[in-house]
């Protein structure tokens, strides 16, 4: 019966999305005031009947209904309840009914919080979305409906990937489809204001939170992707510059663009029509990383059901999305007004640096990702591109970015005083440079380039430090405790984001120089050195859990003569569907991290292991951790929160609180 | 450090720093894409057709031929063979397999051939799902050849 309803209310969905997605447009070119607020009723009513779809499949779920085809294939009674619910939107017709869900759901909160926006401007917006809305409607009907029947009714489930069965990926692709939906709502402000024609001040305080939400998002999944694969999978390593980790890479770059030129277009009214284009490209990305991930056109480790039919739907609607928005900016566009102006040297200057450096650092993933299809399209064999390019390509272009970042915050608005800012930052420089040495020195100039990364990480984390320490210094007078609350969140945001930034390529760089790792096979009592660390193996013993059965290792770590911890790797064997997966067992120190993997029997008892210390690794998670904390406190900000509709009242009451 | 005057010296500034960028990204490019970043991705009768040389790396797709796979003394190396039912390919690993490595099943390995012929791979591809198969790693020809746990699988999704 839930799946009845839940077809249902799809299709109900897809009549009031096409009502919404036409409606206001006539509504806004005749100045019929009631067309137009047909909006807000219709996205409303699209949101409920997604939110009707999705619980009727996420009932399906919990009571496992295996006459649903899609609850059959996903899911399997013994399933703990928490990955009953994950399996909703752990599958490709579940995730797209997540979509429309989030799609929807933006589009209420925009027509919720979204009140004092003109009606015209707001009308067009939800129509916009509600367009947006209809594509993925008539995806999921058409290729991809997760409500339909099995007759007979199978008395047990498929099951799900036990790799999917973990709390890091429960959680990792709802984060990134939020992002890849929040920048829907930045695309949907940007072809609105083209065609109204105008961009004010007041629409990039509307887009950035949007854009800084999407991208605390992205930051989100993308660092819980990486860390599942870092545990999970047993390999040690992070990321691997696979297509489908590019797909949500490239949104992120260039969300990352946006929500700093928004601030230019906000705060001077500068860069307007290249903002526009970010967003437009910003949920482009968006749509061509879901293309790439179904269609399976490009070679990727990554599982996804592949089928033709939905990679030339998701192409084709693609095509529409941005063929038409890329259209509309070329026609539109110049009519724009024309941007304030700013000097050679300002914060405005920076900021086009940053965008420059992000959004090319964007078109080179793209290409190196594309780039095997275009190959194999002119005959030339199948090839792959791999990490060595990627890898370079983020080393040049990202270095001179880190750079800059040191120095950007400290420039003023308008024109900036180069020489003044350098002065702040000097101790950093020199921070930078002593670390650097340092590094080369210790290992007698073998490590030239991490030495320059470890260089970069440590000026641009003291120069985040001076920033601050310079802003307390331009209160005098005022206690320290009452200087530090002056500074608002938006700038704390700032500066915690930046520093995230620092301790993430601190980890990077020194645990792809410094790792240790020792491939072996050992009997119980044997003992490895890695690193300085003494890792006794101390036999295996079986397991069982809920749904699999495991062979537990036990390691005894020591450091000299004392015990630090015990590790206990599994190699797990699940029953539904039958499949191996192993469990890394890590414990992180200061340093680093100690690392055990334990693989399969050898022969005489002995086993074969994995063992690794990797130092700083943790920087990696603290620094993703760090940027997110900084988003959020720069959308909780009072001058930016959503909806809030005019500057100067806030920034009046901001003031005097 | 003088500011510039109109907008039209600003708009210039802006988009030389973007040529700049642009041009420099693109020699980047086509430097990065010439060099060793870029792997050939082939079956094992296009490794015969098109007599790789020993050493150059590239990547190496198919299924782990069924009885091919054995274990070396020391415990850590393996041996099987990638066929894409048209020619085989016999392979050596040195390090942990991935869980989903079974027989039957595809692979993706990359590596390099040694002066016996054999393709010694660095690294054998996780691949997330036991129902996906990476294009390439299929037979060229459907039908060509199977597998007990291919005709399984397909046999539990035959309905709906």
């Amino acid at each position: 019966m839930a799946g009845e309803i839940g077809h249902f209310a799809l299709l109900l969905a897809l009549m009031f999305a096409l009502v919404g997605a036409t409606v206001p447009h006539i509504g806004a070119a005749r100045g019929n005031a009631a067309f137009m607020a047909l909006a807000d009723r219709a996205i409303l009513a699209q949101f409920a009947m997604a939110a009707v779809a999705f619980a009727a499949l996420t009932y399906a779920f919990v009571t496992s209904d295996f006459s649903v085809v899609n609850v059959a294939t996903n899911s399997h009674t013994l399933k703990p309840l928490l990955y009953k619910i994950s399996g909703t939107w752990g599958n490709h017709e579940g995730s797209l009914l997540f979509w429309v869900l989030n799609l929807t759901l933006f589009g209420a909160l925009v027509s919720w919080r979204g009140r004092k926006l003109p009606l015209r401007f707001r009308s067009r917006v939800l129509a916009v979305q509600s367009t947006l809305i209809l594509g993925f409607l008539l995806f999921i009907i058409f290729t991809s409906n997760p409500f339909l029947r099995l007759d007979p009714a199978p008395f047990e489930g498929n099951g799900l990937n036990p790799l999917l069965q973990d709390p890091g990926l429960a959680f990792h692709p709802p984060m990134l489809y939020l992002g890849y939906v929040g920048l829907s709502v930045a695309f949907s402000f940007a072809v609105a204001a083209l065609i109204e024609g105008e961009v004010t001040p007041l629409w990039a305080r509307w887009v950035r939170p949007w854009a800084l939400l999407a991208w605390v998002f992205l930051t989100g999944g993308i660092a819980l992707g990486s860390w599942w694969a870092y545990y999970e999978l047993g390999w040690g390593g992070w990321w691997f510059w696979d297509p489908v980790e590019n797909a949500s890479f490239m949104p992120w770059l260039v969300a990352a663009a946006l929500l700093h030129s928004a601030i230019v277009v906000e705060k001077r009214d500068a860069l307007k029509s290249w903002t526009i284009l970010l967003a437009i490209i910003a949920f482009s990305l968006s749509l061509l990383g879901t293309f790439v991930v179904r269609s399976g056109v490009i070679t990727s480790v990554h599982a996804f059901a592949n089928d033709p039919a939905r990679g030339i739907f998701i192409l084709a609607f693609l095509a529409i999305v941005v063929g038409g928005s890329v259209t509309l900016y070329a026609w539109r566009a110049p009519k724009l007004a024309p941007s304030g102006l700013f000097g050679v040297v300002s914060r405005e200057s920076a900021l086009v640096v940053n965008n420059i450096f992000l959004s090319t650092f964007a078109a080179v993933v793209l290409v190196g990702t594309l780039y095997p299809l275009f190959v194999e399209a002119s005959g030339a064999g199948q090839i792959s591109v791999g990490p060595p390019f990627f890898e370079y390509a983020a080393a040049v272009l990202m270095s001179p970015l880190i750079v800059a970042l040191g120095i950007g915050p400290l420039l003023a608005w308008k024109r900036g005083n180069v020489s003044r800012s350098v002065q702040i930052v000097f101790p950093a420089l020199i921070v930078g440079f002593v670390a650097a040495i340092v590094l080369v020195w210790r290992t007698s100039g073998d490590f030239v380039m991490t030495a320059f990364g470890l260089g970069l990480a440590a000026w641009l984390v003291s120069s985040v430090l001076l920033e601050i320490a310079n802003r307390l210094r331009l209160r005098k007078g005022a206690s320290i405790a009452s200087a530090l609350r002056k500074i608002t969140r938006a700038q704390w945001g700032m500066s915690m984001a930046h520093m995230g930034l620092g301790f993430i390529l601190l980890g990077i760089t020194i645990s792809e120089a410094f790792t240790t790792e020792e491939l072996t096979v050992m009997a119980p009592g044997d003992t490895v050195d890695v690193a300085g660390y003494d890792f006794t193996f101390e036999g295996v013993a079986p397991i069982v859990g809920p749904n699999y059965t495991a062979v537990r290792g036990f390691f005894t770590v020591y450091e000299g003569e004392t015990i630090l911890t015990s590790l206990m790797p599994e190699d797990r064997v699940y029953s539904n569907p039958v499949m191996t997966t192993t469990e890394a067992a890590i414990y992180p120190l200061f340093s680093g991290d100690l690392y055990a993997v334990i693989g399969e029997a050898a022969s005489s008892g002995r086993w074969s292991v994995r063992l690794y210390f990797k130092p700083m690794i943790s920087g990696l998670w603290l620094g993703a951790f760090m940027m997110m904390v900084g988003g959020v406190l720069s959308l909780s900000d009072r001058r930016l929160r959503i909806g809030l509709p005019t500057g100067r009242k806030a920034r009046v009451s901001g003031a005097s609180a | 450090m003088a500011g510039l005057k109109t907008r039209k010296q600003q708009r210039l500034v802006v988009v030389s720093i973007a040529l700049t960028s642009l041009i420099g990204a693109t020699l980047l490019i086509l430097f990065a894409l010439g060099g060793e970043s870029l792997s050939l991705f082939l079956q094992p009768s296009d490794v015969q057709k098109r007599n790789v040389a020993v050493g150059q790396n590239f990547r190496l797709g198919g299924l782990v031929e069924t009885g091919s796979f054995s274990r070396l003394d020391d415990g850590l190396t393996f041996r099987f063979t990638v066929t894409d039912c048209l020619a085989n390919q016999p392979v050596e690993f040195t390090g942990i397999l991935p869980d989903l490595f079974r027989e039957g099943q595809g692979v993706v390995t990359e590596g390099a051939l040694n002066e016996s012929g054999v393709f010694m791979a660095s690294t054998v591809l996780a691949k997330h799902d036991e129902n996906y198969r990476p294009p390439g790693t299929m037979p060229k020809e459907e039908g060509q050849c199977s597998h007990p746990d291919d005709q399984a699988a397909a046999a539990s999704y035959a309905e709906g």
